[in-house]
């Protein structure tokens, strides 16, 4: 093994299978030393998975990591970290009702047999990391008190205690402000010049460009391309990462649409910590019309359903069929106008998981199957097994507990369930989240028949290839605003990307 | 297709994993019966109706408390304050009956009459229920903490109504025309007690509204899962009040039967009543984690507990180790529960897989 100084951390024919899947496919991947060392590519295509190889949270398949030359395996985090590998996840593990020091020292405090803990030099250890952090946040305050910035920052003080060489972050900046990004990217700066290598994911290109030294990109986990990020610009970064590969259409051509069956008007959404999660967002929606919002994680279309929907107070106004609808009205009552939703976290807020099929297709409508305000079995027997049949729904009977089915048709479940209650509007928020790749052209010619009855379809994704696959118009989020309301015909992936991040 | 299942039906049902499955599923049912069974061994005159009734009559009390929580628990919700409900509930009752309503700026006290204390005493105990129901709810309180501290209020609401005195002789008086109150305990229809009918009575509304009623189904999701039965249009804070009301409803009616048995009533009836209650919904099958559950198994469940206590008596098995063999018996219920659910999920996924 030639020793290559620029080198510090080297994969070679790194391959990782999952029950079904293969996630990495001979990946070989080099990190550069003291350079801030970007990985990006679509979701599925293998970052977070190397990334946890890296840090010792996966093992891999096949293949081996050389850290400085040196063949190296890695059991655990624990002796990652012993070789100096850290790494900041990308939702944030800290426990809330604790000082900072307390959470920097978590797991392994500074104690020896039955004496106490050595607060006073935790503290210090907390003061000299925030120091070389450049922050000043006090060891003792309690860290649900601290800015999700800020947060952050602690995140990766943790990661930096000991003698740190790599630090990984896993985007580490879909949480922030602009101004905290600007902070962090200082940081990271510092971090660089006092010799540490990071590897950055990140799905914001204008960061990578802004941040990043070496780039490498992923697709449907093989390895595709590496460049020095000064040779380079967006469009090839967007071409390397979708390929060549011609996006499937479902859209048969000369689509027709009715009236408005939604419009949403500068509807604005600020939660309870007085982040504006929507920000003066319009839009409408034709009868037999497939709107797919295009964003990034944290883009505010999640929050932009439940609005919608009347999860979440609002401001602004939401026309249904043409007529206003107070913002104050109840779940339900939308629900019996004729807004329809498929949740996003299929099993947190989809599935009824030990109720039957049956159950979990027909009870959201049951207002529409009494007699005498009693159930009609033979009523609700038929909706159900008809839209088991229409949907295609694979279940030896009804009576099966919806957790025995696989993940594609517990989405189809959850769609039909919407459908039943006959909508005129269809909110579908990632609905081909953790399905597989067949799965998928079943749910959007399921959407394609769905619009050719009238109904109106807003779906959200953050992938490229399917929203230009099954839209007749595309909106973009980012930070809360609509950035871009186009027909598909006339736009890109390129105009898409850039739109996504344009909202800071 | 719909031949297609059928046989598949018939061919799993002949192997033997499919028949273990049956039996477990029915094995409340089968467990009655062999406690039932083993008892008419060991003690005599065990099958006698006389004895069966008696028997029943006293089951009636658990049963009818039980019932009302088996939608709280469904809920994956818990009422700890119904044998509270119901020693007030009794309280009230009895009060009523001899003191009256004291009207003192008119020097006089009203008597009512039985016909308007019963469907009095039910509306306190709806209400208490209900405001178990509001507060859980609207202030988000744990249904555990909740329903502690309301057992505490009603328990020493009942003790200041009469000042921890009983309430005896509630024969009513016939020149007051409230005569009557002990007859709902004693009286009986083609030789079955009222109390005995009044329980399955109550199982059956109860199974109705569940298997029936849109209400009932709402139920089930929002112990199966809350957020996504809020997404989709259940107005779960609705539902769940009334849920808690139902419990409450179901205590007082039992204060009622065991207020009219005892023909006095005393405050501190019904002290850990409500743990026999969970006892059978648990028996029953009902899952503490919501979502699964039904009302036959609670009856059934009531049946088992309280044939075992009074089988125990008879057979002159101590007091004490009638509390260790009940202990077990939830114990192993519980863990059998947990085995079926397994066992249950992996043959949905294997009739499953072979669909797919």
């Amino acid at each position: 093994m030639m020793i290559d100084d620029d080198i510090i951390l080297k994969a070679e024919k790194v391959s990782m299978l999952f029950p079904g899947t293969k996630a990495l496919n001979n990946v070989d991947y080099k990190v550069y030393r003291g350079a801030v060392n970007v990985l990006i590519g679509e979701n599925g295509a293998g970052k977070s998975t190397l990334m946890k190889i890296i840090a010792g949270v996966q093992q891999p398949t096949e293949g081996h990591l050389f850290l400085e030359g040196q063949p190296i395996h890695m059991a655990s985090t624990r002796v990652a970290a012993g070789l100096g590998i850290g790494m900041v996840h990308q939702e944030l593990n800290l426990s809330e009702n604790l000082t900072v020091a307390e959470n920097l020292f978590l797991g392994r405090e500074v104690q020896k047999g039955l004496t106490p803990i050595n607060n006073a030099e935790q503290r210090k250890v907390t003061m000299e990391a925030m120091a070389r952090l450049k922050q000043n946040i006090d060891p003792d305050e309690v860290v649900h008190n601290l800015k999700v910035g800020q947060k952050q920052l602690v995140e990766i003080a943790k990661a930096l205690i000991g003698d740190i060489k790599i630090l990984i972050l896993d985007e580490p900046t879909s949480a922030l402000s602009k101004k905290e990004v600007q902070i962090l990217f200082d940081v990271i700066r510092d971090l660089t010049s006092q010799g540490i290598t990071i590897l950055y994911i990140s799905h914001r290109l204008e960061e990578l460009m802004e941040i990043g030294t070496h780039i490498t990109i992923l697709r449907d986990g093989n390895f595709q391309s590496e460049a020095k990020v000064e040779d380079i610009d967006v469009p090839w970064i967007v071409r390397e990462m979708l390929g060549s590969d011609p996006v499937s259409d479902f859209l048969p051509p000369n689509r027709q649409f009715g009236k408005n069956v939604m419009e949403a008007k500068n509807i604005t959404y600020v939660d309870k910590s007085e982040r504006t999660l929507v920000d003066d967002a319009s839009f409408e929606l034709k009868a037999g019309e497939i709107v797919g919002i295009y964003g990034l994680m944290g883009a505010g279309r999640t929050e932009m359903f439940e609005c919608i929907l009347g999860k979440t107070t609002y401001q602004g106004t939401i026309l249904i069929d043409e007529v206003p609808i107070h913002s104050k009205m109840k779940t339900a009552q939308r629900i019996k106008l004729g807004v329809g939703l498929v949740p996003e976290d299929r099993k947190q807020s989809g599935i009824f998981p030990v109720s039957s099929v049956s159950n979990n297709l027909s009870v959201a409508s049951l207002w529409k199957r009494l007699k005498f305000r009693v159930i009609a079995d033979k009523d609700e027997c038929e909706a159900v097994k008809k839209t088991i049949a229409d949907l295609s729904i694979k279940v030896s009977s009804p009576t099966v507990e919806i957790q025995a089915l696989s993940g594609g048709n517990q989405q189809k479940v959850v769609i039909g369930r919407s459908l039943l209650t006959e909508p005129k509007v269809l909110l579908l928020d990632e609905p081909t989240r953790g399905i597989d790749i067949g799965a998928k052209s079943d749910v959007f010619e399921m959407m394609v028949k769905l619009s050719e009855m009238g109904i109106g379809i807003l779906f959200s994704t953050s992938d490229l290839k399917e929203i230009m696959a099954i839209s007749d118009r595309i909106l973009v989020m980012s930070n809360g605003k609509i950035t871009a309301n186009v027909e598909r015909s006339k736009t890109n992936e390129e105009e898409l990307v850039f739109a996504s991040a344009q909202g800071f | 297709m719909q031949t297609n299942t059928t046989t598949m039906k018939k061919a799993s049902g002949i192997n033997a994993s499919h028949v273990g499955l049956v039996l477990l599923k029915m094995r409340t049912f089968i467990a009655l019966f062999a406690i039932a069974g083993f008892f008419a061994f060991t003690v005599d005159g065990f099958l006698a109706p006389a004895s069966l009734i008696i028997m029943i009559k006293h089951i009636s009390i658990n049963a009818l408390l039980a019932l009302g929580i088996t939608f709280v628990i469904i809920t994956a919700g818990i009422d700890l304050s119904i044998g509270a409900i119901l020693g007030f509930c009794g309280m009230v009752a009895g009060y009523l009956i001899s003191q009256g309503i004291v009207l003192p700026m008119f020097g006089i006290a009203i008597f009512p009459s039985v016909w308007l204390i019963v469907p009095l005493v039910l509306v306190v105990g709806g209400l208490i229920g209900a405001a178990n129901g509001f507060i859980i709810t609207r202030f988000n309180v744990a249904p555990f903490i909740c329903t502690l501290g309301t057992m505490y209020i009603i328990r020493g609401a009942a003790l200041l109504v009469s000042g921890g005195e009983t309430f005896p002789g509630l024969q009513g008086n016939p020149e007051l025309g409230n005569t009557g109150f002990d007859l709902i305990g004693s009286g009986s229809l083609f030789g079955v007690p009222f109390t005995i009918w009044l329980m399955f009575i109550v199982a059956g509304i109860i199974a109705y509204i569940a298997r029936k009623l849109p209400f009932g189904r709402h139920v089930y999701a929002i112990g199966d899962n809350e957020r996504a039965a809020e997404l989709s249009g259940i107005k779960v804070n609705n539902v769940k009040i009334w849920v808690y009301t139902i419990a409450g409803l179901c205590a007082a009616l039992a204060g009622i039967v065991v207020t009219s048995q005892l023909v006095a009533s005393h405050p501190s009836t019904g002290n850990a009543f409500e743990m026999n209650a969970i006892a059978a919904v648990v028996l029953g099958g009902t899952s503490l984690a919501g979502g699964r559950g039904t009302i036959s198994g609670t009856l059934i469940g009531a049946f088992v507990i309280g044939i075992l206590a009074d089988g125990l008596v008879m057979m002159g098995v101590s007091e004490f180790w009638q509390m260790v063999i009940k202990g077990i018996v939830i114990i192993v219920a519980v863990v059998i529960d947990q085995m079926q659910s397994k066992m249950q999920y992996k043959a949905a996924i294997s009739s499953q897989a072979n669909n797919e």
